[in-house]
């Protein structure tokens, strides 16, 4: 083999391992999107079923519900305009409140409840995650006093 | 009086970052010897100033000087003097401060190390440490000065973050600067090369030292980082995926390929071009990362600090040294060539191989990290890349990394014969399968194949690391005699390697078979975890300097016999208002036992996680015999004596091989 030839196998075989590795990289990209949606494109409809996402809002004042011998928890998030409800079996961040900006990630059921898997809430109580704040000023719900979004 | 001090420090340390970039900039190109000699005496003057505004940042902190804003808002007349001092770097504008003192750190480092060098390329390496330096500075006076006063003064301030309240987070953040901005050397050498047209193995033999130190530093800053998480988190995760995370995984994964792809320009005077493009990515991706963690455009615990006009000064930054260091690069590159020969089956395609796989896993990172917020920015929607995605792109990508690097260090130079090689390591790779799927087979599942999978490749990277360091032992008289003869590099790959093994098996294990129970427990209630029982006694009140907290008071049985007491907290800190959860971990060396409390509910009951996580330690273990194999190598002889060596460079391409 001439030092060419060679270089061009050494070359060739990058080529394929990179495509390798970007095909397998893509792949599983796709499969773990998660798309973020708010309580209004929930209630009209727009969210996927059957297929994990994210819905962000405030937790409605007076709307947590803890059943008295489990780890479940109901509760409403809202971006002014819609509700959706939710249901969570776990334990929640440190920083979760009625009136808080909160992020959760689940599926919708076929009743239109929001099964989470998962519920976020920031280490910072003047922070907000920037998809609820865009949520709440599309709702025109942004509270007066609320200055984190600005940051 | 001390703030404004501080502050005209730091507009002193911009001038003298001046002087040290543009008359050795301009020494070197004109072949003024006199304006090159400025570099030196600037870049410690620089280091000194920074020194002074960093004491008085300091200073005002432990002095309660809440008329400077920024101590206002991070610090409390109630916090402790501990951490009070590590305030000082807990938010956005002093660990910036920070970034810039660390900076002027290396660049005293780089005056002082420097004998070998000659005046020309020196002044060129200091040259380029200055404008980044003057960059650093001049974000801080125009973006985010720490030394801000407003008036009038808040009677008491706002109090450091709980979360940063905390031993891991005082020392991780100073760590983790090192290891960015210590890439900084390893990419002014670059540069250096590329402007003053002397990119040799020399080159790379100055630069293999300071990017050891520098990726040391990244590696501690990252275990630091992910320890923290576990035990301060309260989720008993190790790694999440975040995209901070990422932003300091990436550069160490470049910095990684950098390293190994300097040993072969070091050694056969290879890959030039490419070990030079390694360097400038490694800084750029530190430059990135702090980008990612100081603009705020990501929604993460980081996010502390966020404002348009600094992400935007960030990235005109990362865009001129990005852009300006690879033009450059494109106009020299071309004229480096690589008159090396080598076979097909050699060290050198070996270690390309792992470069190519290394780089292409940042690259897979940076998409994961990057097309969500670029998405965001177009308008185009928000997503985000769950971690799944990072996982299963990982796993293919790093099973031959391992693979590899078993047998790598056996490979010769030029040309290796893989007969040879594989009549060599054959018994050893079969043995260590074995041995993956007996251990796996009686101490957990015998029907689990990935664990079987991983273990074994855990004890092939082991037994391949100790076998090649045995090959170069046997060679000489007696073992004694042969460890002697080891080079202190040869100790640092394998100390480095095994390191991976170990990391490796502690993932594998407390990936496979931790156990999480989230149970509600009234006191006297208890609760199993495999072999392990925990009773719930009761929550009693404790207060603490600056919070109130409810300290739960948990017994771990395992049988019939007594393991430990946890504690853990659910602290409420007075200022903020802020709850937060402190786990109790009962630590060991093949388990971790692992109690937070989660919400109080009625009767006294409160939701509580249980977690047993076996060999979770590995994981960070690993880490740290990777970096005390980076120590080892850094401490080479050869690079000591890199002084009296530097006529002989023609030699270097003989000496034994790495």
């Amino acid at each position: 083999m001439t030092p060419r030839r060679r270089r061009m196998i050494v070359v060739g075989l990058i080529l394929i391992g990179v495509s390798l590795a970007t095909f397998l990289a893509l792949t599983a990209f796709q499969k773990n999107l998660l798309y973020f949606y708010t309580p209004s494109q929930v209630a009209a409809g727009e969210a996927p079923k059957g297929y994990p996402f994210r819905v962000g809002g405030l937790v409605v004042q007076g709307s947590v519900q803890r059943a008295p011998d489990s780890l479940t928890i109901r509760f409403s998030v809202t971006d002014g305009a819609s509700t959706v409800p939710v249901v969570y079996t776990g334990i929640l961040p440190d920083l979760f409140r009625e009136g808080q900006g909160i992020i959760s990630v689940g599926q919708i059921s076929a009743a239109g409840v929001f099964e989470a898997s998962e519920v976020l809430a920031k280490h910072d109580e003047n922070y907000m995650p920037p998809e609820v704040a865009d949520a709440l000023k599309q709702g025109g719900q942004m509270p007066a006093d609320y200055q984190g979004w600005k940051k | 009086m001390i703030a404004e001090l501080g502050h005209i420090a730091v507009i002193m340390a911009l001038l003298m970052a001046l002087l040290q970039s543009v008359f050795p900039l301009l020494g070197a190109a004109q072949g003024v010897p006199v304006w090159m000699a400025v570099g030196r005496a600037a870049g410690r003057a620089q280091f000194f100033f920074l020194a002074v505004a960093f004491a008085c940042l300091i200073g005002s902190f432990v002095n309660h000087d809440f008329s400077v804003l920024y101590v206002a808002r991070n610090s409390n007349s109630a916090l402790p003097l501990y951490y009070r001092i590590s305030a000082a770097w807990g938010a956005h504008e002093g660990s910036m401060l920070l970034w810039a003192l660390i900076m002027g750190v290396w660049t005293v480092m780089v005056t002082i190390f420097s004998r070998s060098l000659s005046e020309e390329f020196l002044a060129r390496v200091l040259g380029v440490m200055g404008l980044v330096s003057v960059g650093i500075l001049l974000f801080i006076l125009l973006t985010s000065n720490p030394f801000e006063r407003h008036f009038p003064p808040p009677a008491d301030g706002n109090d450091l973050n709980p979360l940063l309240q905390d031993i891991g987070m005082t020392v991780h953040p100073p760590m983790l600067y090192m290891g960015y901005v210590g890439l900084s050397v390893a990419f002014s050498f670059a540069i250096a090369a590329l402007l003053g047209g002397s990119l040799d193995s020399a080159w790379a033999r100055w630069s293999r030292p300071w990017t050891l130190i520098a990726w040391v530093f990244l590696t501690f800053g990252i275990v630091l980082g992910s320890w923290w998480a576990y035990y301060e988190l309260g989720w008993g995760g190790w790694w999440f995926w975040d995209p901070v995370e990422n932003a300091s995984f990436m550069p160490w994964l470049v910095a990684t390929a950098l390293l190994h792809s300097l040993a072969v320009t070091e050694k056969r005077g290879a890959f030039k071009a490419w070990t030079v493009l390694l360097a400038i990515f490694a800084f750029s991706l530190s430059l990135l990362g702090t980008f990612l963690v100081r603009s705020g455009v990501l929604t993460s615990v980081h996010a502390f600090a966020s404002d348009p006009a600094r992400g935007l000064f960030i990235l005109v930054f990362l865009a001129v040294v990005v852009g300006g260091s690879l033009l450059l690069y494109a106009v020299r590159a071309p004229r480096v060539k690589d008159h090396v020969r080598y076979g097909f089956v050699s060290k050198e395609n070996l270690l390309l191989l792992n470069n190519v796989l290394l780089v292409t896993a940042a690259a897979s990172i940076l998409l994961g990290t990057l097309y969500p917020l670029i998405l965001d920015a177009l308008q185009l929607g928000k997503i985000s890349v769950g971690s799944p995605y990072f996982a299963s792109v990982f796993g293919p990508l790093m099973t031959p990394v391992f693979l590899l690097a078993g047998i790598a260090p056996m490979f010769a130079w030029r040309e290796a014969d893989l007969g040879k090689i594989g009549r060599r390591v054959r018994y050893v790779f079969l043995g260590s399968l074995l041995l993956g799927v007996v251990s796996t087979a009686i101490f957990w599942d015998a029907k689990d194949i990935k664990t079987m999978a991983g273990l074994g490749m855990a004890f092939w990277l082991a037994a391949s690391a100790l076998l090649s360091l045995w090959n170069r032992v046997r060679l000489r008289e007696s073992a004694l005699q042969g460890f002697k003869a080891q080079s202190r590099s040869i100790y640092g790959m394998t100390l480095a390697h095994m390191g991976i093994a170990v990391f490796l098996t502690g993932v594998v294990l407390s990936d496979r078979y931790s156990e999480e129970k989230i149970v509600r427990l009234a006191p006297g209630e208890s609760s199993t975890l495999g072999d392990y029982t925990f009773t719930f006694k009761g929550v009693t009140e404790v207060q603490g300097p600056n919070f109130i907290a409810q300290q739960g008071d948990f017994r771990v049985q395992r049988g019939d016999g007594d393991v430990t007491e946890l504690r853990p907290q659910k602290r409420i800190y007075r200022v903020q208002r802020n709850t937060m959860t402190e786990a109790a971990i009962d630590p060991g060396l093949t388990r971790d036992l692992y109690v937070a409390l989660g919400d109080r509910m009625d009767a006294g009951a409160w939701s509580v996680r249980v977690y047993y996580k076996p060999f979770i330690r590995w994981i960070w273990l690993g880490g740290l015999l990777m970096m005390t194999g980076g120590l080892f190598s850094a401490a080479d002889r050869r690079y000591r004596l890199a002084t009296r060596q530097a006529e002989v460079w023609g030699e270097s391409a003989e000496r034994k091989p790495a």
